[in-house]
């Protein structure tokens, strides 16, 4: 491109938003992890300085110390991981087969289809999560339902259980599975499944090898968009969620929030920021390939 | 061509959009309930309309909402755009992996994390250099921008990398200067996708509630944390209504957006 005065509007384009992640999104980092290095002390803000009045170094590996061998805070964090899985799990047997529908409809159903996916999307997720705890009252509508058909005499216990989590993650996540998936399977080409059946292929045998490499892509994508915001989910436990839930998202918040240790609570976001690093750079690495494929 | 669907997938189509759209509607049907047990039937009644109308608190909180998203919306879309442009045209340079990094991230980075991250941020800041004395309107619109403009910079990229270059390059060819080309030919063709991030960002801002609750102070409350602060402990009939007008005019909203890009898409002649 051009010299001079083209090169400073570029240098300019790069150089302001930038400036703006490394000040708001790097640097917030950086201060996370010193600040779970410091002791929480009543005082305003509620740590020790990281240089203390002798200008030593002040660190402490307490809190990772006490978060490691506190089997509590473990059990959460697996559980967290598991009920984020399952839930990924749930998204994939439920979008796969939406995302095929979509994507194999005439192309005025398809984007009707489509826009129907997206449009709770753009419904507050608050709004969205708390219109499920009217459902799973024990006086909701699902629990009527249940009675007035016959099928239980009493209510069943729903809400505030594990079961309304599920419920609460696939429901709030299910768009993030269905778009990619619908965006891979849309390029499959039909001809392919003919030619395989064609040549004597099960539809079973079809699926496993055709479809589902070409669709390889999209379930990797959706798995990591759900996957990894639903391990420190917050509001849906909250909700949704027992008092003895066990939620990272939902432990972080209390232990700043509630006890008001902001050290510890640091340290709980540095394991758990530990934890969905290797998704997280699995799911940029997977992009930018998705991208020069595109740019070819 | 096999357009037939199978049984199956028809059922599990018409499972997956009642799973999504049945608790909306049955919200806006209890919304008319009369009773203030907001789970027990009472009879048709409009009444929790009216008091959320007379309801000030709710008020503020959704003007002090609406701000901050059209502040958030509006630069979230000029970084975002930059940044787009800076993806998709730019090529290589150093420091690019870091910037997909910082992009990509925010997508899926949890919400405790970046709102604790971020008001650990503030105050650090705030004990360097006064900066910001209160937390609030700027805080929460910092934060959001933050997260927004990954959205924006990726619809805003992915509609560069679909488009043809072929335009720009002619207008450079015939020496027009880049910065020009970049308002006079490049801007209004990504026009539809700067909007749509604009409206995804203000709708991001307008539903963040974790975030917003870690970076706020005392005293500025969004819409989003009155309404948390409401229904942690159930159900609650003025809410009810509340929810029902913000998916009746979100719903109002994307199916027009949707009519209109629709009539946009077939008056242009498809290539």
């Amino acid at each position: 491109m051009g010299q001079g005065r083209g090169m400073l509007w570029q240098w300019f384009a790069v150089a302001v938003p930038y400036a703006w992640l490394l000040v708001f999104f790097l640097a917030p980092f950086v201060i996370i992890l010193k600040i779970s290095l410091a002791d929480p002390v009543i005082a305003q803000p509620p740590f020790t300085p990281f240089i203390d009045d002798q200008n030593n170094l002040a660190v402490t590996l307490e809190n990772f110390r006490f978060l490691l061998s506190d089997r509590l805070y473990l059990l959460t964090y697996l559980n967290s991981v598991m009920m984020a899985g399952v839930a990924t799990l749930l998204c994939l047997l439920l979008g796969f087969p939406m995302a095929y529908g979509i994507a194999r409809s005439s192309p005025v159903q398809r984007n009707l289809l489509l826009l129907l996916v997206v449009l709770p999307f753009w419904i507050s997720f608050l709004l969205r999560v708390y219109a499920w705890m009217g459902l799973l009252n024990n006086h909701g509508v699902i629990n009527n339902v249940l009675m007035w058909l016959g099928v239980i005499d009493q209510p069943i216990q729903i809400l505030y259980t594990n079961i309304a989590i599920y419920i609460g993650l696939v429901y709030s996540y299910l768009p993030f599975m269905i778009l990619p998936l619908y965006a891979s399977l849309e390029r499959l080409d039909l001809d392919l499944l003919d030619a395989a059946q064609d040549l004597g292929a099960t539809p079973r045998q079809a699926f496993w090898d055709v479809t589902w490499p070409l669709a390889r892509p999209g379930v990797i994508a959706g798995c990591l968009l759900v996957f990894i915001p639903a391990t420190g989910e917050y509001v849906i436990p909250f909700l949704l969620g027992g008092p003895e839930s066990l939620m990272i998202g939902r432990v972080l918040f209390d232990e700043f929030f509630v006890n008001k240790d902001w050290p510890l609570a640091s340290a709980v976001a540095i394991i758990l920021l530990l934890l969905i690093v290797v998704p997280i750079v699995l799911l940029q690495r997977f992009q930018s390939a998705e991208d020069d494929g595109a740019r070819t | 061509m096999n357009n037939k669907r199978s049984p199956f997938i028809f059922s599990v189509l018409a499972f997956g959009y009642a799973f999504l759209y049945i608790p909306l509607v049955s919200v806006i049907v209890y919304s008319f309930n009369d009773s203030r047990l907001a789970t027990v039937w009472g009879g048709f009644s409009t009444r929790w309309y009216g008091e959320l109308l007379r309801n000030d608190q709710v008020l503020d909180a959704a003007l002090l909402s609406l701000r901050i998203a059209v502040t958030t919306a509006t630069f979230a879309t000029i970084l975002g755009t930059m940044l787009g442009l800076v993806l998709a045209r730019f090529g290589n340079f150093r420091g690019r992996t870091l910037l997909t990094g910082m992009i990509t991230s925010p997508l899926v980075m949890p919400e405790v994390i970046t709102g604790l991250s971020l008001l650990l941020l503030f105050v650090s800041l705030h004990g360097l250099f006064g900066w910001p004395a209160t937390r609030g309107f700027s805080t929460i619109t910092i934060a959001h921008i933050t997260f927004a403009m990954a959205y924006v910079t990726v619809i805003v990229r992915s509609r560069l990398a679909a488009m043809d270059q072929s335009l720009e390059e002619a207008a450079m060819d015939l020496g027009c200067r880049p910065l020009r080309v970049v308002f006079d030919i490049t801007i209004p063709l990504i026009a539809p996708a700067m909007i749509s991030g604009w409206l995804l960002a203000f709708t991001l801002s307008l539903d963040d509630l974790v975030i917003s609750s870690f970076v706020s102070g005392p005293g500025a409350s969004t819409l989003p944390m009155l309404i948390f602060s409401k229904v942690r402990l159930g159900v609650t009939p003025d809410i009810n209504a509340l929810a029902s007008i913000i998916i009746l005019l979100v719903s109002l909203g994307v199916v027009a957006a949707w009519l209109v890009s629709r009539r946009m898409q077939k008056s242009l002649p498809s290539n």
